[in-house]
């Protein structure tokens, strides 16, 4: 068409041209700054936990220590932290690979049994049950402990995640998936380690307020 | 019934908008499904549980606007490339293809649901990921399909007349096949899987499928009130400068809380915050075209409006895409107030009034442009069905979207702000009044929809019988 253009902004070449700019743009920044996050974010090693590193998302032997999620001033918000050794199911040297596979187990599990589409991890997922993000330091494990009649947390989680429908807690229950011993073990592993990923403070405040006035994370640690 | 469309290509586009028609009306089943269980949990505990019902609800949903995509573009096609689209047999046959695996794996969620933590789980029953939980195998056949169409879109354009509206579908679907990709792997780290994850959710959502609205808008307003092409694709290129330069790193509002580093708040704020922007524009383009172009001629009776409940449903989507994507997703986008209300009755709300305001409009208006071609109808007008589907589908969703707003309120008061999340701090605030209540208006509205959506099946099986509309 030989239209005379008046003025730049109604030229088709110029909003084409910047279409073109600006969308290369935005995609060049957003490749850059995903080969720096995937840095951070990538899996620590086990000598950085033995060695006191602090990783954005720390080893699968995580799982050998205790975690719990501190008010860090600096930062302005809670961060997990990785206090000492602490045994997790009877153990407290799970290596390297074990503790990988066990993880791996764990996230499979997670994506077989569908957990998604009820709880949230991270704060993504459904809204019908409660986010998993924290869930290994949540203290109504401790109730749990009683109820499934179990000496540890993981214990008495494991036992929950094979029988959920057997303890519930509010009239809106977790079915039973089919869970195997082994599985729920890999959950509560995968549970734990999700616990120890520095999520900038979310959820915030987690465990605040509790109905007793002593069991909340923060408070009650 | 006789078919007056001309082009293969446009029979095979109300094949797919077909599908999608049915698909729709399985995810709003399974989303009635989900919400009694919300104020009933015992309703088929542990037959049909909430995480299959909500599975197939958002599956669904992703599926039928992908089905009603792709029928979009065969649609438009002929007209806008002036030939018929190259390879038309090859995409009948991946139609056919791409049918017969959506069927299998819609079965295999409902007949199977969950399987053991194998990585055949994975492959043949579900992946677990939210919105892509399609098993392997079938997200390879869903790529090959994909580039069947990419090929016959690209070679259709090689050949024949290649217009702006052509020029931008062709990068926004090449972009949309590859970023399926960034979803297909297998990591035991979930703050690396959530991150490529976000790239297939919110760079579709977010980005190529707001471009792809953009180009169904160009297309419709040129359609149905003759409007000029030249502003029309001016304003096109303008949204996808807007769209892309803002939804790109827009990407960040989902990096706030998954592990990644914290330079993601300010990036995330500040271009998500940018987003509603082109959707402004998107909105102010229809209605100045709509008073630029239409209405009657100057000087003579004749109309120029072909095809009203096309149109309604087009205006439906700039209305609906500014107050779904734009409002209500920006009122929780910025990090000190998404850090409360993340994964909670918020995102729902925001989630229902955007995939509806922003997608569902528009792609139920491009089904009454089917309808209309399909029928050789000059003027196709408003029917009391027609009214009744847009003002029931709308009040619903919105309604839906008020009360989940409510119930996320009280929500976020209780269970984020004041007890910080916990197991007890959730089941807290689920059982406020504040919360059944928002919940239980949910249900209703979720109905009104549904009863809008059967005037609308009905509308469109029943159009072309209307004495009003044979000539």
């Amino acid at each position: 068409m030989s239209r005379k253009v008046v003025s730049v902004w109604t030229s088709i070449p110029f909003w084409r041209k910047s279409a073109a700019w600006v969308t290369g743009f935005a995609a060049i920044l957003l490749i850059w700054l995903t080969f720096d996050s995937m840095s951070q974010i990538s899996m620590g090693t086990d000598t950085d936990l033995r060695n006191g590193i602090t990783k954005r998302v720390p080893a699968p032997t995580v799982i050998n220590y205790k975690i719990t999620y501190e008010m860090d001033i600096k930062r302005g918000h809670e961060v997990p932290k990785i206090g000492e050794k602490e045994k997790f199911f009877g153990r407290d040297d799970w290596s390297e690979e074990e503790a990988s596979s066990l993880l791996r187990l764990g996230k499979l599990a997670s994506q077989a049994k569908n957990c998604m589409n009820c709880h949230t991890l991270l704060g993504n997922g459904a809204y019908y049950a409660p986010d998993l993000t924290k869930a290994w330091l949540d203290p109504a494990w401790e109730n749990y402990i009683l109820m499934t009649d179990s000496k540890t947390k993981e214990e008495a989680m494991s036992k929950f995640l094979q029988n959920p429908s057997m303890y519930p807690s509010h009239e809106r229950m977790m079915p039973n998936l089919g869970i195997t011993q082994k599985e729920a073990m890999g959950l509560v592993a995968f549970l734990k380690h999700m616990s120890s990923i520095d999520t900038n403070g979310f959820p915030r405040n987690f465990g605040r307020m509790s109905l007793d006035g002593k069991t909340g994370a923060i408070h009650g640690k | 019934m006789a078919n007056n469309l001309q082009f293969e290509s446009k029979k095979l586009a109300i094949k797919y908008f077909t599908v999608a028609a049915i698909l729709f009306g399985a995810q709003l089943l399974m989303g009635l499904i989900a919400a009694t269980q919300f104020l009933f949990p015992s309703f088929l505990f542990e037959v049909f549980d909430f995480n299959v019902a909500r599975m197939v609800h958002i599956n669904a949903l992703v599926v039928w606007m992908l089905y009603a995509m792709i029928g979009s573009v065969y649609y438009l096609l002929p007209d806008e490339t002036e030939i018929e689209t190259v390879g038309i047999k090859l995409g009948n046959i991946a139609f056919y293809i791409l049918t017969a695996a959506v069927t299998v794996v819609v079965l295999v969620y409902i007949l199977v649901q969950v399987g053991p933590a194998t990585e055949s789980t994975i492959w043949f029953i579900n992946e677990g990921r939210e919105y892509i939980e399609a098993p392997r195998w079938a997200d390879i056949g869903i790529v090959v399909v994909v580039l069947v169409f990419v090929f016959n879109l690209f070679a259709t354009a090689a050949k024949g007349k290649q217009t702006g509206i052509v020029t931008v579908l062709m990068a926004d679907v090449l972009a949309l096949a590859g970023l399926y990709l960034a979803g297909m792997f297998f990591t035991e780290n979930i703050s690396v899987d959530q991150y490529w994850w976000w790239w297939v959710i919110h760079l579709w959502v977010e980005a190529t499928w707001e471009v792809f609205v953009g180009c169904l808008a160009a297309y419709g307003l040129i359609k149905i009130i003759g409007a000029r092409r030249e502003i029309v694709e001016m304003w096109l290129w303008i949204e996808v400068t807007m769209l892309f330069g803002s939804g790109i790193l827009g990407l960040g509002h989902h990096y706030f809380w998954i592990g990644t580093p914290e330079y993601w708040w300010e990036i995330g704020a500040l271009f998500s915050a940018l987003e509603p922007v082109p959707l402004v524009a998107m909105f102010v383009h229809v209605i100045y075209d709509w008073g630029k172009e239409t209405g009657l001629k100057e000087g003579t009776e004749e109309k120029t409006m072909n095809n009203t409940p096309a149109f309604a449903w087009f205006v439906t989507n700039a209305f609906g895409n500014f107050l779904g994507a734009g409002v209500w997703g920006f009122f929780h986008t910025l990090p000190q107030i998404n850090i409360y209300t993340h994964g909670t009755q918020f995102t729902s709300a925001h989630g229902h009034l955007a995939f509806f305001g922003a997608y569902a409009t528009i792609l139920i208006g491009m089904f009454y442009l089917g309808l209309q071609g399909k029928n050789g109808i000059k003027v196709l007008k408003a029917t009391f069905a027609s009214k009744m589907a847009i003002s029931l589908i709308t009040i619903g969703v919105l309604g839906m979207t008020v009360s989940l707003t409510i119930a996320g309120y009280g929500q976020v008061l209780v269970e984020r702000a004041q007890m910080g999340a916990t197991w007890q701090a959730y089941f807290i605030s689920q059982s406020l009044p504040w919360f059944v209540q928002g919940i239980g208006w949910r249900l209703v509205m979720g109905v009104v929809t549904f009863i809008g959506f059967i005037f609308l099946i009905k509308d469109l099986l029943t159009t072309s019988k209307s004495p009003r509309h044979i000539y």
